[in-house]
């Protein structure tokens, strides 16, 4: 499990406008094509020098598709990038103020502390 | 040498300046009070007349990644920009571009070093929200050069809360000793109890208002030993997944000193989390 390649793909994606709305429009198409082109990326460094060992899990594959807060909170990815992310995806939705946010949080009643560690 | 003239702590909220500058429909009910508070908080710096603005937060996953996570990085550029995309996007945040002092970054970079924190630096650092809420809360002019000062409080493994407490310390020495004539404002913004993407978020209150009342009375009472004896990495969980940032308040407590009481102290009770306002004097409180 990587906990550093799903907050390497929320923190991504979030800070690119394109790729937010490709998330939005079409979670597997965009998943599929951030695993083959960007999970190996180095970031801040020249292109071409890419890692080689970086790969979802097929459980973290599938709760980045169905945009599953519940199952990525469970793994431990950083609960800042999955709420920021998809506020960006979601809130444009509400009918009423913070309508998303709480109904995220509500989702998440059943956790118990400790919450799953986030350490990477 | 240089005079520290305020010592600043605040809560740093993102949905001020929307909140602040929406009209009509739009315009929260608390919108009035909110603005009321932070003019009066406005006013305790303003009256300190400062020159220059060291300004400690903390980089939300902006410039700083998982890659290359420093503990505590101090720019040195001569200017900033500011606020992010996302930021812009979320909260209605707007670009900003603030100049930076840098023989005081260096000043402090050196001196850090020298004694015994191993400072990360930036020469090219866009900075987010938690400096520049407090610019627009604070400074909304925005035409003070700043010296921003970041700390790890969202990757962890972090650094103990002592340590925020004798950073504070040092910088308080630090900038003492800087060899100008100019009048210099410590600020720096946190959060009390605090969740974010977890059950806890964007209640009627902050997640744990037992633990900011007890918060608020350890700053502004600057009661250094009951905070650290209560305030572990660990026992930060319990108010909220987000609290770690408590921790630039004690690292502001630092700055402020151990014993020594605010001269002003402001909250306010809101949705998701409570705001709270201090302000320290060390130079004697201005005419």
């Amino acid at each position: 499990m990587s906990k550093y390649l799903l907050n390497k793909f929320l923190f991504t994606v979030d800070r690119d406008p394109l790729l937010v709305e490709r998330y939005r429009e079409d979670p597997a198409e965009l998943v599929a094509w951030w695993e083959s082109t960007m999970a190996n990326d180095l970031l801040n460094c020249h292109s071409g020098e890419n890692t080689t060992w970086l790969a979802f899990t097929d459980e973290e594959r599938d709760a980045l598709i169905a945009r599953d807060q519940v199952r990525l909170f469970e793994f431990g990815a950083h609960p800042f990038l999955t709420l920021t992310l998809f506020i960006a995806v979601f809130e444009r939705d509400n009918t009423e103020p913070l309508e998303y946010q709480k109904a995220y949080g509500a989702s998440l009643a059943h956790v118990t502390r400790p919450y799953p560690d986030i350490a990477t | 040498m240089a005079s520290i003239v305020a010592v600043i702590a605040s809560t740093h909220h993102p949905f001020y300046y929307r909140a602040s500058t929406a009209t009509g429909d739009d315009r929260p009910p608390f919108a009035d009070e909110w603005v009321r508070k932070i003019t009066a908080f406005r006013e305790t710096l303003t009256r300190a007349n400062p020159d220059v603005l060291v300004m400690v937060g903390s980089d939300h996953f902006h410039q700083l990644w998982l890659d290359n996570m420093p503990q505590f990085l101090v720019g040195k550029a001569p200017f900033y920009d500011a606020n992010w995309y996302n930021e812009e996007r979320e909260f209605g945040l707007p670009k900003m571009r603030l100049q930076g002092q840098e023989d005081l970054s260096a000043h402090i970079l050196r001196a850090g070093l020298d004694s015994g924190f191993d400072l990360a630096f930036s020469n090219e650092l866009r900075i987010d929200h938690s400096v520049t809420c407090p610019i627009i809360t604070l400074r909304p002019e925005a035409d003070l050069p700043i010296v921003p000062i970041y700390t790890n409080i969202f990757a962890p493994p972090l650094p103990q809360p002592s340590r925020f407490v004798k950073l504070g310390e040092s910088i308080r020495t630090i900038i003492e000793q800087w060899p100008s004539h100019l009048r210099v404002a410590v600020i720096g913004t946190g959060h009390l109890s605090l969740e974010l993407g977890g059950p806890r978020q964007f209640g009627p209150q902050g997640p744990d208002p037992e633990f900011d009342q007890r918060a608020v009375q350890w700053i502004a009472n600057g009661d250094l030993d009951g905070c650290l004896r209560e305030v572990t990495l660990d026992s930060l969980h319990e108010p909220g997944n987000a609290t770690h940032g408590f921790m630039d308040f004690m690292l502001m407590m630092g700055v402020a000193g151990a014993g020594v009481k605010a001269d002003y102290v402001d909250t306010l009770d809101l949705f998701h989390t409570m705001e709270a306002y201090f302000t320290w004097y060390p130079s004697g409180a201005p005419a």
